[in-house]
């Protein structure tokens, strides 16, 4: 860990240009900006596990992001009583019947000989096991969604703390992490990825159209905040904080909404600062060297007896896990998941910007990135029309090239991070904070 | 004649559609296999690439129309197609020179050529959304259909009728020459073998005198033909849209790994497997049964497999079998 006067510095220029935008625009917008930024951070430390440590190249970011926000909403949101008794016993038998069928299709396939017949014990055995789940699943669902559709339609969750969630949302993406990397580590690099991006669709696909799950499209709003973060509506009557609001001299109202972010932003900075820790900690320890020596040279590594695919199999779990609790942090601050805004370009590849940018192998570089190109990506989204505007200003009014621009200029970000990316990996491939 | 219906119904549904997403995969993996073999990387930006092509098209297809030139019963965009691929090649050029050759040149590990890459995409992806915005566009014109389904029903007296699109037939039509044109360079030509004999070692290659540069140079143009033909024919069949363009990728990548990257031939059975498991896993089944099967034992529910919205995970299921039982592909590719 270097803190040296540069990084100290591209530290406080971040934190800088965010109070600037605080002064110029507005505190919510300079507070909103810095919460996803933590997050963001967060993610993009997760991505660095993978990357920095091990090389391994991740672009299913968004998979395991959406994953941590269905756990939000499968921990804090209160059970419905009636969807249970619908048809939640027989959904989870499907459930059951549909793991039960893998494992035996998989024990199947390793205890018996190779042949004809363990071709056709394999076949019997996923049909079977197929047509009992489609018979217990198809019901369920039905009475499931059938039950208030408009506001419930869906099994609910546990009722419990919504902070409890974050964990359990590293979990889940720990798990989908496994199974992905169970079937594509050792084969080449490529393959990784191309695994990644398809787990990461299709985890987003069962979000959407799952609506027992999770509602589907039809969102889930209203998920409980942590019990540290009380509701505008409630402070706004607190006396002490009427007080403050006096003292400083703004109204109550807009001070409550600040109050809120500069909680969450409390909460996530304790999250971020403790998984930075563990992973300053673990890098420099004994493992963090095996794991730096495993990338730099895998043969050099498995000749010293290194394990390389078990190795990369945990480093890869654990970095999936920290971009879970990110998106259940992600999750909780919304207060409602909505699965068709995961797209690839946001949650996956804006992560690898962030990454790249700020220096791969360098937790405090992964993090800085994560700020910084944050706060690019919501600042360029308004620099874009207004340049628009500075460049068209000669065309008149509702001339057809000058609105087509104007309505255009929101996609400029994909094309600035994209030259960003690239002029970075080019001129200045280790980040803005190398690793040592 | 309940089997003969049934078979009609099973054509009209699955087969022809799939034969014609199949070509359209196929496109697509040749692109992404050509490039794997020669540059030796995988191009994510390959779905963004037959995007820019296929926009071009339609822009100068617009044009056409304003114009009043028409292609008569075949769709405009084909006299369009000539200028996109040009276009797309200039493109695929520009960033060879500015992006991967200098990776090249230092002889980057294969998983920075695909992080630059994902830049590129990005970039293409701006670019493609700037010009012409993120939503549908249609720009099919000319005779809909070859044989329409009342047609059908009543030349043949069934009680199903099966109809083909005129771009479906197309699509197939022009896979077929441009795989036969595409193979009979590579293995025809000199200029095809010298790619060939690059793409299985790139040391004897260079030895026996192959300029590397213009083989690159070469590769790029053809995959860029590919990419923009597999896109064209995408978006005359269903629609241009950007975002979808990008999700094809998955179904490339597959069809491609299937085959076993940087095997031609590979990619083109790759492209069917996937788009027939793809449609055949997701069509309801339950008409079909009903014409088979005695009144008694009728089918009750929809009898699919898999809603559409899944349609991902098959082509995701596809590769991770691949995966496990025989990682180089199903025709011995290059990788492991």
């Amino acid at each position: 860990m270097s803190i040296n006067v540069k990084n100290i510095f591209l530290f406080a220029a971040i934190f800088g240009l965010i109070a600037a935008v605080g002064i110029i625009q507005s505190w919510s917008v300079a507070f909103a900006i810095l919460n996803l930024g933590l997050i963001s951070a967060l993610m993009s430390l997760g991505v660095n596990m993978q990357w920095g440590y091990a090389g391994l190249f991740n672009v299913g970011t968004m998979g395991f992001v959406a994953l941590g926000g269905l756990a939000t909403v499968l921990v804090a949101m209160p059970p419905v009583k009636e969807a249970w008794a619908a048809g939640g016993l027989r959904m989870m038998g499907a459930l059951v019947v549909g793991a039960l069928t893998i494992l035996a299709g998989r024990l199947v396939w390793q205890r018996m000989a190779p042949g004809r017949k363990r071709g056709l014990a394999l076949g019997a055995v996923l049909i079977v096991g197929f047509v009992v789940y489609r018979w217990l699943y198809v019901p369920a669902a039905n009475a499931i969604e059938s039950i208030n559709p408009a506001s419930t339609g869906y099994l609910g969750g546990l009722d419990l703390e919504v902070l409890i969630a974050w964990p359990v949302g590293g979990l889940l993406a720990a798990g989908a992490a496994w199974i992905v990397a169970k079937t594509a580590l050792g084969l080449r690099s490529d393959y990784l990825a191309i695994a990644t991006l398809g787990i990461a669709e299709i985890i987003v696909a069962v979000m959407k159209n799952e609506e027992w799950l999770d509602r589907g499209v039809k969102n889930v709003i209203g998920i409980p905040r942590p019990f540290v973060v009380p509701y505008e509506v409630e402070i706004q009557q607190q006396p002490w904080f009427l007080d403050m609001a006096s003292g400083l001299g703004t109204d109550p109202v807009s001070l409550s909404s600040i109050w809120v972010k500069l909680l969450y932003a409390a909460l996530f900075t304790v999250v971020l600062l403790v998984i930075l820790w563990m992973a300053e900690m673990a890098l420099k320890s004994p493992w963090g060297r095996m794991m730096r020596a495993i990338r730099d040279n895998e043969v050099a590594a498995e000749a010293m007896g290194k394990d390389v695919t078990a190795r990369h199999l945990q480093i890869f779990v654990l970095g999936s896990a920290v971009i879970g609790i990110a998106g259940a942090m992600l999750t909780t601050l919304d207060g409602q998941l909505t699965p068709g805004t995961y797209n690839p370009l946001r949650f996956t590849f804006l992560i690898w910007v962030m990454v790249i940018v700020g220096g791969s192998g360098n937790n405090w570089g992964a993090i800085l990135g994560g700020f910084l190109i944050w706060f690019l990506w919501v600042e360029v989204e308004a620099l874009g029309p207004m340049l628009m505007e500075f460049f068209t200003f000669w065309l008149p009014d509702g001339n057809p090239v000058r609105e087509h621009l104007m309505k255009s200029a929101a996609h400029m970000r994909l094309l600035t991070m994209g030259v960003i990316l690239l002029l970075v990996l080019r001129f200045s491939p280790r980040g803005l904070i190398p690793e040592k | 004649m309940d089997i003969l219906n049934a078979f009609v119904l099973l054509a009209n549904f699955v087969i022809v559609p799939a034969l014609a997403y199949g070509s359209q995969l196929a496109l697509g993996a040749l692109g992404v296999t050509l490039i794997y073999g020669i540059l030796r990387f995988s191009n994510f930006a390959h779905g963004d690439t037959m995007a820019f092509g296929t926009m071009v098209t339609i822009l100068v297809t617009w044009w056409f129309w304003s114009m009043g030139i028409s292609a008569g019963p075949l769709p405009t965009a084909l006299l369009a197609l000539p200028f996109g691929i040009a276009a797309t090649a200039l493109l695929v050029l520009a960033t060879d020179r500015a992006v991967y050759r200098f990776y090249r040149r230092v002889k980057a590990k294969p998983v920075i050529f695909v992080i630059a890459s994902l830049g590129v995409m990005f970039i293409l992806n701006g670019i493609v959304r700037f010009i012409i915005g993120p939503d549908d566009r249609n720009f099919t014109d000319g005779e809909r259909f070859l044989v329409t389904a009342r047609e059908f029903r009543h030349m043949t007296g069934l009680r199903e009728g099966l109809a083909i699109k005129t771009t479906q037939a197309l699509t197939v039509v022009i896979a077929i020459l441009v795989v036969i044109a595409l193979f009979w360079f590579l293995n025809r030509t000199r200029t095809g073998k010298s790619m060939r004999a690059y793409s299985d070692n790139e040391d004897l290659a260079l030895l026996s005198g192959i300029d590397p540069e213009r083989v690159v140079v070469i590769t790029w143009v053809i995959a860029a033909g590919l990419a923009t033909i597999a896109g064209v024919l995408y978006g005359l069949d269903k629609s241009f849209k950007p975002f979808t363009y990008f999700q094809l990728l998955l179904p490339i990548f597959a069809a491609a790994i299937v085959g076993g990257l940087g095997n031609p031939l590979g990619a083109i059975a790759g492209g069917y497997l996937v788009a027939f498991s793809e449609v055949a896993v997701t069509y309801a089944y339950r008409k079909f049964f009903k014409y088979l099967l005695p009144d008694w034992l009728e089918p009750q529910g929809l009898m699919q497999l898999l809603s559409t919205d899944y349609k991902f995970a098959v082509s995701f299921a596809i590769l991770i079998l691949v995966l496990l039982f025989r990682p180089t592909g199903l025709f011995r590719g290059k990788a492991v």
